[in-house]
């Protein structure tokens, strides 16, 4: 059975058909490479299955479930975890603050609940260990680098036991080293059975990690098709139209 | 491993307590406070004196509870005009009804009903049609001012029925030498402290000021939780009102006009850090400004230039302090 199953997903603002009768289906522990020209629809996709906007037509499945998603936090309550293209940090907060944004621990002194920080630091300290990253919790994300802010939001998707995670180009604006971090997290995604959904223009990531590789195309999913059994000719012909479909 | 992870978890940017304490703006803001108050008393006989330091600290405790509530909308990145208007309205509500003959405590709590509703308009106009604050809240500075004016036909209200003494009592007495609202401005400005700093609804204030749209998406109630932001404004103003109506013991409707800017000011002087304590230092500052242009014998029309200009230069210097962060 599919992890994540969408059917039919059309999504239009006002005239622009941002997303026209999509279908796609993501096995469990399965790399999903999500790729497509600027404005082919994939931050809506993520969007929508993030919860963020509802689709005009269409659903969604996950486990074989039918599932509505009003607001992230339905999509949240079903395993759906989102790293997003701006990154969605808050610049006055620290690093552990924005790690734990909407779901703080609190400790409660009889009607007064207060938030637990000691414990936040101490996790948000933990899954920077584990993503070997030099971010350290109680630092304000202002001061923080590219690399420093998206171990941040990674690290974010991984507070709760996520069975899916949407990553909208985590890769654009790190350096090297930690692109090459970042990589390996996903692997690791992989090898716990999370599925993962990687948007990105790195044509080389998306081979390096990727099971299967979709293309969008002006809102229309072109193909899908395991990565062994394409190559990067392929994609950047599909991508830009140069191929029809695969 | 587990050590540098503690030392990891541990480590903070800031080096010392003292280097901390003097990268805020709250302690350069009191620091201004206190020479401005060493220089007074140096230069004048009245300032040090009982009386005149007395008023300084009743006239400020007004403005620091307002200041309060007004950290909290400038935190999350908006303002609130209407402060001004809803003291008057809560003020108006309350001496209306004891004059009428009912009990204080009743009145007070229907004058904190009309300063709920007031932050409740403005809540929903900025949150959920999505209006500018600053657009919401000018028009309600209008609309709730005249609207007290309706509710007293103008006149002045010097009589309060039973409990006259008690509101007198309340806002204009002292305990142990201390103004009462004092008091209450303490006892607010303790428990805002705890709860920006250590409730989830603090740290969503924050949140909502430093990226709303993140706030948004990572499932904070960001609609609701703006809501109760302009309805604690409101009601810190309420509660000022009626507090001064005891203090004044008459109230007319030109009462709070213009205190919006005393206010956003106090709020602001502290650079926005959005601090219970900055709010309260930063209005203790407009105040003791206030207060020596009286004592030294400038003209009060010279009053807005100083207050004026002082907020804009700590604006500045908050804006100049961040750009080398
Ligand atoms: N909130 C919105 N309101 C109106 N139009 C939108 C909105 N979000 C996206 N669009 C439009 O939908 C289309 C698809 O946008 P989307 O952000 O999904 O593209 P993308 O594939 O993520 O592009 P990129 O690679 O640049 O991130 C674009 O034409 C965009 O302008
Ligand atoms: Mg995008």
């Amino acid at each position: 059975m599919s992890r994540l199953k969408l059917t039919g997903l059309s999504r239009s603002f006002g005239a622009i058909q941002a997303l026209d009768d999509v279908s796609l289906e993501v096995a469990p522990g399965e790399v999903l490479g999500l790729m497509g020209d600027n404005g082919a629809g994939k931050s809506t996709l993520v969007k929508i299955v993030a919860g963020n906007f509802r689709p005009t037509k269409g659903e969604i499945r996950i486990d074989g479930q039918l599932v509505e998603l009003h607001k992230p936090i339905d999509a949240r309550e079903r395993g759906i975890e989102v790293v997003y293209q701006d990154l969605a940090l808050c610049d006055n907060l620290s690093a552990a603050s924005n790690v734990f944004l909407g779901r703080e621990p609190v400790r409660r002194f009889g009607p007064l609940a207060v938030i637990d920080y000691p414990a936040m630091r101490m996790r948000a300290g933990e899954l920077f260990a584990q993503l070997k990253t030099e971010t350290r919790p109680r630092d304000l994300v202002r001061r923080m680098s590219g690399g420093q802010r998206q171990a941040v939001a990674i690290a974010r998707t991984l507070l709760s036991k996520p069975r899916i995670v949407l990553m909208d180009e985590p890769t654009a604006a790190i350096s090297v080293r930690q692109v090459a971090e970042v990589l390996n997290l996903i692997r690791r995604l992989r090898d716990q059975g999370i599925s993962v959904v990687l948007i990105s223009h790195r044509m080389p990531d998306v081979f390096a990690v990727c099971d299967r590789i979709a293309v969008l195309r002006r809102g229309q999913m072109v193909a899908s098709k395991r990565a062994a059994a394409s190559s990067p000719e392929e994609v950047t012909g599909l991508i830009t139209g140069a191929i029809e479909t695969a | 491993m587990t050590d540098t992870l503690q030392s990891a978890i541990d480590q903070s940017q800031h080096r010392s307590p003292l280097a901390r304490l003097a990268g805020t703006q709250v302690f350069w803001v009191l620091a201004a406070a206190i020479l401005a108050c060493l220089a007074l008393t140096v230069l004048t006989d009245s300032f040090a004196s009982e009386r005149n330091l007395f008023n300084v600290a009743r006239n400020f405790a007004f403005v620091a509870i307002i200041a309060i509530g007004m950290t909290a909308v400038i935190a999350s990145g908006g303002i609130d005009l209407s402060v001004g208007s809803s003291l008057v309205l809560a003020a108006m509500v309350v001496s209306v009804l004891m004059e009428g003959g009912h009990s204080f405590w009743l009145s007070a709590a229907a004058a904190m009903g009309a300063a709920l509703v007031v932050g409740l308009i403005n809540g929903m106009l900025i949150a959920y049609v999505g209006m500018p604050a600053f657009v919401v809240t000018l028009g309600m500075l209008s609309a709730a001012r005249s609207l007290a004016m309706v509710l007293s036909n103008n006149k002045m209200i010097y009589q309060f029925g039973p409990d006259h003494d008690l509101l007198l009592w309340l806002g204009g007495g002292s305990t142990f030498g201390l103004p009462h609202p004092l008091y209450i401005l303490i006892a607010l400005c303790g428990v805002m402290s705890v709860v920006f700093r250590w409730t989830r609804w603090g740290q969503h204030v924050f949140a909502i000021g430093g990226n709303e749209h993140a706030a948004t998406l990572t499932g904070i109630p960001v609609r609701r939780l703006k809501v109760s932001i302009y309805i604690f404004s409101a009601l810190t103003a309420g509660l000022a009102g009626i507090l001064m109506a005891g203090w004044l013991g008459s109230v007319t409707t030109n009462l709070g006009q213009s205190m919006e800017l005393a206010v956003i000011g106090g709020a602001n002087l502290a650079g926005g850090e959005g601090t219970a304590l900055g709010a309260v230092v930063g209005a203790l500052l407009i105040e003791v400004i206030r207060n020596s242009l009286i004592l030294l014998g400038i003209s009060t029309f010279w009053q807005g230039m100083f207050i004026g200009t002082s907020i804009i230069i700590a604006v500045a210097f908050d804006r100049i302090r961040h750009m080398k962060a």
